[in-house]
C-alpha cells in the first residue's frame, strides 16, 4: 500500500482535459447485420494472413478466413455469414495496404459451431488464445498470445488488467466492466491461473463509480487476491507505462517490456474477451465501438462485426450532423485522423469520432517560448522542446540521450503548447532518426 | 450512404489543443502587471503612464520595423513586445527623458531580441539589457529619482535617495541596528504600499504581490523561481544584518527584487524549464543580488544577478535536465 501511495504522487505530468464520456450510459447495441463486410489480412502489428478462402467460398460466423504460420500473428475469422466474394488489396485506415476478403453477407447472421477450448495448462491456455485471434482491444492491437506467452526467465507476480480508458470520448471499455463484469472475473481467473500470476490489480479512473463498485463486488466474491485501483482521472493515466506505476510502484526503463518489471498488463475488454471465449469458444469476430464527436448525429456504443464499413456504422448513428471537418479513429488524444470514411474496421479500432469544423483546430504553429509547459505535462520527464531542438539540429546523439525513444506519444506535450507545436510528430521523427542513425 | 464530400484535415495527434496560447499568456503578464502601473501614476503622477507608452510604442514598433526588415513573420500579435515595454518602462525612473527609454527599446528589442532569432531566442532578458545600457549611458537620469506625490508640488524637482542607498549607506556605516530608527528612512508600511523614491514599477510591493498571485493562480508562472530567490536574499541579509528581522523585510522590498523576482527572473526564455534547474537559477540570482548589494559598489544587484544567471541558464539546463522514465541511475559522481 505505501508503495502505491509513493507511485500515485510520483506519477505526475498530465494533462487536465474535459472527458466527454457522452455515452458512458449507452449500452452496447447491436449494429443491424451490415450488406458486406471487407475483413483485412492485416489487423495488427506483425505478419499478414494468408486468405484461406477463396471467391465463392461460403462462409459461416467465426468460420477461419485468414492465417499465417509466423508467430507474431493472430488468425482473422469471417465476422457474417455469406459468401466470399472476392479477395484484394485495400489501403487501410492504418495507412497500410493490406490483402482484404470480402464477404457479401446473407443477412442470416449464422454462426459456426464452437466448442470451448480445452485448456489444462499453460501451452494449452497460449494456444487457446491464439486460435481465438485476439489482439489488444485497447488500441494498441498486438496479438495476445504473444504478449502472454512469457519468456521463461520472468518473473510475473502482477496482473494489471486497464479499465482506465482515460482517452475522452470513449466509453466501451467502461460498457465493458458494467455488461460484462462476470467475463472479466472469468478472463481474470484464467490468466491468473495459468501464468502462475500471484496478485491482479484492475485500475480504474475514479470518474468512474459504478465500473468500481461493480468490479470491487466480483473481485470480492472471487476469492482470489484481485483488487480494485482507484486512479486519478488524469490523463494519460491509462498508458500502460503509469498504470504499472501507479500499481506496483515499478518504472519500466526505456526500451523494456512491462514483463521485465514482473508486470503483464491486458486492457478489460481484451480479458473479457478471454473469459467470453473459455466459455464458449467463440473466436474473435467483433467488437465495440464508442462512436461520438460533434459530427455524429446519434453518438452510442455499437457492437460491430470486424471488417464493417466505417461509413456503414455513422450512417447506423444517424449520419452526419455537419460536413465533419476530421474524422478520427481511436480516441482524440492518441487517435489517427482519417483521409475518408471507407475503411474497413480492425480488430483493436475502439471509437470512431468525427467533428464539425473548428471542434477540434489545430494551432498555428509559432516560436516555441520556452514555457516549459511540455516539459511539465509529460509522464515521462521527457523534455519534447529540446527534443525539437536536437531534432532540428540532426544531432542524434542529443536525441537519444534526451529520450526521445522513451516516448509514448500521449500527446500531452502538443496539447498543453501555447505555441501549437506539433510534438508528437516531432518525437515520431526523432525516433525514427535514433533508428536510422544506430542502422548506419 | 454517408459520404465525405470535403477534404478532411489530417493531422498528427493530438487532435485536440488546450486554449492556452503566447499571446494569451503576454495578456495574463500584462493584465499582472496593471496594479503595479496604477500605483506608478499614484505615485510619481500621470508622466509615468506616458512613459509607459512611449516605452510600449517604441518597442512595438522595432519589432514590426525589425521583423519586416529581417523579412520574418510580423510577430507583434504575440503581445511580447508589450511586455518588454511595460517592463523596460517599470525599471526606469518616472522622470527619464522619453529619447532615451527610445534608445532602450531599441536595444531591447532589436539587438537582444530581433537579431538573436526573436521571441524564445534571446540568451538575456530584453529589457534587463535595455535597462543596464541607459544605465552605464544616463548614469544621472537614471538615478533621477523623485519623491513620492512630489509631483503634487509645483516646487521644482528635487533628486531623492533610494531607501536602499540609504540602507547601503548606513550598512557601510556598520550600524546596523540604530540607522533603520532613522527618520530619513521610509516605514516598512510605507516601502509596502510603495510610498518612496525608486523606479517607477518596483515600489509599490502590494501591487507586484498581486501581479504575482494572479500569475501563479493563471499558472502563467511557477512560484518557484520568486520564492527561492526571494528566500536565498532573505536568509543571507539575515546572517549579514546580525539577525534583525527589519533589516531583511527592508531589503526584500527594497530596489527592483519584488519586481525583478516576479516579472524578469521568471522570464520563460532566460529561465531553466526544469524545476531542478529553476531552484539552481534562483539560488544564483539571490546569493549574486546579496552580494552586490552588501560588497559591490553598486546600490542594486537585481538587474545584473538577473543577465548572470540568464548567461548560465543552458549549462544550468545541461545539469539539471530531468531524466527519461525509467533511466537507472548513475554510478555516484555522474549525478548533479
Amino acid at each position: 500500500m505505501k508503495g502505491v501511495l509513493k507511485a500515485v504522487k510520483k506519477g505526475r505530468g498530465g494533462v487536465d482535459i474535459a472527458h466527454n464520456k457522452n455515452t458512458a450510459e449507452m449500452p452496447v447495441v447491436r449494429i443491424t447485420p451490415p450488406p458486406f463486410v471487407e475483413i483485412p489480412m492485416r489487423q495488427s502489428i506483425g505478419a499478414e494472413c494468408e486468405p484461406t478462402v477463396k471467391a465463392g467460398d461460403r462462409v459461416k460466423i467465426g468460420q477461419l478466413i485468414g492465417d499465417s504460420a509466423a508467430y507474431v500473428s493472430a488468425p482473422v475469422y469471417a465476422s457474417v455469414s455469406g459468401t466470399v466474394t472476392g479477395i484484394k488489396d485495400i489501403e487501410l485506415s492504418t495507412g497500410v495496404v493490406s490483402k482484404t476478403v470480402i464477404i457479401e453477407s446473407d443477412g442470416l447472421m449464422e454462426e459456426d459451431s464452437f466448442q470451448p477450448p480445452k485448456v489444462s495448462d499453460t501451452k494449452s491456455f497460449i494456444a487457446a488464445i491464439r486460435a481465438s485471434g485476439l489482439v489488444g482491444l485497447g488500441g494498441a492491437g498486438f496479438p495476445a498470445h504473444v504478449k502472454l506467452n512469457l519468456p521463461q526467465e520472468a518473473e510475473i507476480d502482477t496482473l494489471i488488467i486497464n479499465a482506465a480508458e482515460c482517452e475522452p470520448y470513449i466509453t466501451v471499455d467502461y460498457r465493458e466492466c458494467l455488461e460484462n463484469s462476470e467475463n472479466i472475473m472469468r478472463g481474470v481467473s484464467a490468466v491468473k491461473k495459468y501464468l502462475n500470476i500471484d496478485r491482479v490489480v484492475i485500475a480504474v479512473e475514479n470518474n468512474k463509480p459504478k465500473a468500481i463498485e461493480i468490479l470491487s463486488e466480483i473481485a470480492d466474491k472471487s476469492g482470489e487476491n484481485v483488487r480494485v485501483m482507484q486512479l486519478k482521472s488524469r490523463y494519460p493515466q491509462g498508458a500502460e507505462k503509469m498504470i504499472i506505476l501507479s500499481a506496483t510502484g515499478r518504472k519500466i526503463p526505456p526500451g523494456k517490456l512491462p514483463s521485465d518489471v514482473g508486470c503483464v498488463v491486458m486492457n478489460v475488454a481484451s480479458i473479457a474477451f478471454v473469459g467470453r471465449h473459455l466459455a464458449t469458444g467463440k473466436p474473435l469476430v467483433s467488437r465495440s465501438m464508442t462512436v461520438d464527436g460533434s459530427a455524429v448525429k446519434n453518438p452510442m456504443n455499437v457492437r460491430v462485426p470486424v471488417g464493417t464499413m466505417m461509413d456503414y456504422i455513422i450512417d447506423f448513428c444517424g449520419g452526419f450532423t455537419c460536413e465533419p471537418e476530421k474524422i478520427v479513429c481511436g480516441g482524440p488524444m492518441m487517435g489517427t485522423a482519417l483521409i475518408g470514411i471507407n475503411f474497413p474496421v480492425l480488430k483493436g479500432n475502439n471509437a470512431l469520432l468525427a467533428f464539425c469544423e473548428g471542434d477540434c483546430a489545430v494551432k498555428k504553429e509559432t516560436d516555441c517560448i520556452r514555457c516549459g509547459r511540455c516539459a511539465a505535462s509529460c509522464p515521462l520527464s521527457l523534455v519534447p522542446t529540446n527534443v525539437e531542438k536536437f531534432l532540428k539540429a540532426k544531432d542524434v546523439k542529443k536525441l537519444k540521450h534526451a529520450g526521445a525513444a522513451v516516448c509514448m506519444e500521449c500527446g500531452s506535450c502538443a496539447y498543453s503548447c501555447p505555441a501549437g507545436k506539433p510534438l508528437v510528430q516531432y518525437m515520431r521523427l526523432a525516433k525514427a532518426m535514433i533508428r536510422e542513425g544506430e542502422a548506419k | 450512404m454517408t459520404e465525405i464530400k470535403r477534404k478532411l484535415v489530417v493531422s498528427a495527434s493530438p487532435h485536440f489543443r488546450s486554449k492556452s496560447t503566447t499571446t494569451g499568456i503576454m495578456l495574463d503578464v500584462i493584465i499582472a502587471m496593471v496594479p503595479a502601473l496604477i500605483a506608478a501614476c499614484v505615485l510619481f503622477g500621470l508622466r509615468s503612464l506616458a512613459l509607459t507608452a512611449v516605452s510600449v510604442a517604441s518597442c512595438v514598433i522595432f519589432e514590426y520595423l525589425s521583423r519586416k526588415i529581417l523579412k520574418r513573420s510580423n510577430t507583434v500579435g504575440d503581445l511580447s513586445a508589450v511586455v518588454t515595454g511595460m517592463l523596460l518602462a517599470f525599471n526606469l525612473p518616472s522622470t527619464m527623458p522619453y529619447w532615451m527609454v527610445i534608445i532602450g527599446a531599441f536595444t531591447a528589442i532589436v539587438i537582444v531580441k530581433q537579431l538573436f532569432g526573436g521571441i524564445g531566442q534571446n540568451f538575456v532578458n530584453p529589457a534587463l539589457i535595455g535597462r543596464i545600457v541607459l544605465m552605464s549611458s544616463f548614469t544621472t537620469q537614471i538615478g533621477d529619482f523623485r519623491a513620492p506625490f512630489a509631483y503634487k508640488n509645483a516646487v521644482d524637482a528635487v533628486t531623492s535617495a533610494t531607501p536602499l542607498s540609504q540602507i547601503n549607506a548606513a550598512a557601510a556605516a556598520s550600524d546596523t541596528a540604530g540607522y533603520l530608527d532613522s527618520a530619513d528612512i521610509p516605514s516598512l508600511v510605507q516601502m509596502f504600499l510603495g510610498e518612496r523614491a525608486g523606479c517607477m514599477g518596483e515600489v509599490c510591493i502590494a501591487a507586484l504581490l498581486l501581479g504575482f498571485l494572479y500569475l501563479v493562480i493563471r499558472r502563467v508562472i511557477s512560484p518557484v523561481i520568486p520564492l527561492v530567490y526571494a528566500g536565498t536574499v532573505a536568509v543571507i541579509m539575515f546572517a549579514a544584518g546580525g539577525g534583525s528581522v527589519s533589516f531583511v523585510l527592508y531589503q526584500l522590498m527594497a530596489g527592483g527584487l519584488v519586481l525583478g523576482a516576479v516579472f524578469m527572473a521568471t522570464d520563460y526564455t532566460t529561465s531553466p524549464v526544469s524545476v531542478k534547474g529553476k531552484i539552481i537559477y534562483a539560488l544564483g540570482c539571490g546569493i549574486i543580488t546579496s552580494l552586490i548589494r552588501l560588497f559591490g559598489s553598486l546600490p542594486e544587484g537585481v538587474s545584473f544577478s538577473i543577465i548572470i544567471m540568464n548567461i548560465l541558464v543552458p549549462h544550468i539546463e545541461h545539469l539539471a535536465a530531468p531524466k527519461p522514465f525509467g533511466t537507472p541511475k548513475r554510478k555516484k559522481g555522474a549525478e548533479k
